[in-house]
């Protein structure tokens, strides 16, 4: 098990309205926000890939913690856009922050990468000592096609987020994860080879909205902690309609559940990170405090990880 | 819970859940119609569960599957 350090973020600078979008799509900026509870989204520049993106904001979580690159003793990074197939970022984003030859390993997973990838770096913490996570996406490479898909356009933007995870000391203890997958609904949200994001929106919905209660509900129930006494839920962030059904079905207020979707939309894997580094920022971690980090994406995977504060 | 019943009680929950007070007719579709969105959906779902005492799989959990009334009461019929 490890220890949760510090969080960090990046988002581009470029902020896109729903003004500027509902031209292109066709469609009324209010009608946006009503469907999605998103004002704006970030787009990444032309030249700004998910290594750049990547690496912003392991620099940032690094500075956070008072840490060198060169004390990484593993990298990963979730990312489902980078530029290339083969090499995954993982190992770019390592050149560029100068980690050497630590291993730095991919988590193409879409929206739950960033949780895997903390789940994974919970096992790894261990055994390579300081674990830096990064989750980084570039959605816009996905949206930005003609003709538009009006119902996907709407939700994605850029943007990355990372965790550094250390055996020993640091400012929340992890206590548990669970991991989920089901391929049953591998085509309910996909990127083809054409590189469209492909969505069945009612399926995700039904299905977030059942998993991810279930599992935050499974990860609690294992550890005795009732869902009134977590101080924070920190969700990736889909939607204001997805996050408000998550915390009726807990049976908690719904601003117990961190939310930053309205100013930077859906995305993906980097929104779990990017949440938990403006939540650390402005509430941050009380000791002896639950915190619920969970997530839902294409796969299906879903899973949930809970905290507790030093 | 007789047929008759089963039926009134399925229309109750899906005007609950819809965004126009209006009776649809049996066979339409609730989503194209936009009497239901993404996020009644769920909801709705979890009303059915509780008020015919079933649990629904998640592999059920398809929306094709409730995107009717007589897509509703088909499916609940296969859970007898």
């Amino acid at each position: 098990m490890a220890n949760i350090e510090a969080f960090g973020a990046y988002l581009p600078a470029r902020a896109v309205s729903n003004a500027e979008l509902a031209r292109w799509l066709g469609c009324e900026a209010d009608w946006i926000l009503q469907a999605s509870g998103i004002a704006e989204r970030r787009y990444a520049a032309e030249d700004e890939d998910v290594v750049d993106l990547a690496a912003r904001a392991a620099e940032a979580c690094l500075a956070r913690a008072g840490r060198r690159a060169a004390d990484v003793g593993c990298l990963i990074v979730a990312s489902a856009t980078g530029r290339r197939r083969i090499p995954g970022p993982a190992a770019l984003v390592a050149v560029r922050l100068g980690i050497g030859e630590a291993p730095a390993l991919d988590v193409p997973a879409a929206s739950a990468g960033g949780l895997i990838a903390m789940a994974l770096g919970n096992l790894l913490a261990p055994a390579y000592g300081m674990v830096l996570i990064v989750a980084a996406e570039k959605m816009s490479t996905l949206v930005r096609r003609e003709p538009p898909d009006r119902n996907v356009a709407i939700l994605f933007g850029d943007g990355a987020g990372a965790c550094l995870l250390q055996a020993e000391g640091g400012r929340a203890r992890i206590v548990d994860h669970v991991l989920h997958s089901d391929g049953a609904f591998a085509d309910s949200l996909a990127v083809g080879a054409d590189g469209a994001l492909a969505m069945d929106g009612r399926t995700v919905i039904l299905q977030a909205s059942r998993k991810l209660p279930r599992t935050i509900t499974e990860v609690l129930d294992r550890n005795s902690v009732p869902a009134a006494d977590v101080s924070a839920f920190l969700l990736h962030q889909a939607n204001q309609n997805l996050l408000d059904g998550v915390a009726r079905a807990l049976q908690v207020p719904a601003g117990r559940l961190f939310s930053n979707v309205r100013a930077y939309g859906n995305t993906s894997s980097a929104s779990l990170l990017i949440a938990a580094a403006e939540w650390e920022e402005r509430e941050g971690f009380r000791s002896g405090a639950p915190v619920v980090f969970a997530a839902f994406g294409a796969g299906f995977h879903w899973g949930a990880l809970l905290a507790v504060g030093i | 819970m007789d047929e008759t019943q089963k039926r009134k009680k399925i229309r109750e929950i899906v005007r609950q859940f819809a965004s126009e007070d209006r009776e649809p007719d049996a066979s339409e579709s609730l989503f194209d119609s936009g009497l239901l969105d993404s996020f009644a959906l769920p909801q709705m779902v979890n009303a059915l569960e509780e008020a015919f005492g079933i649990k629904i799989p998640d592999a059920d959990l398809r929306p094709r599957q409730f995107e009717s009334l007589d897509r509703i009461e088909t499916y609940l019929n296969s859970r007898k």
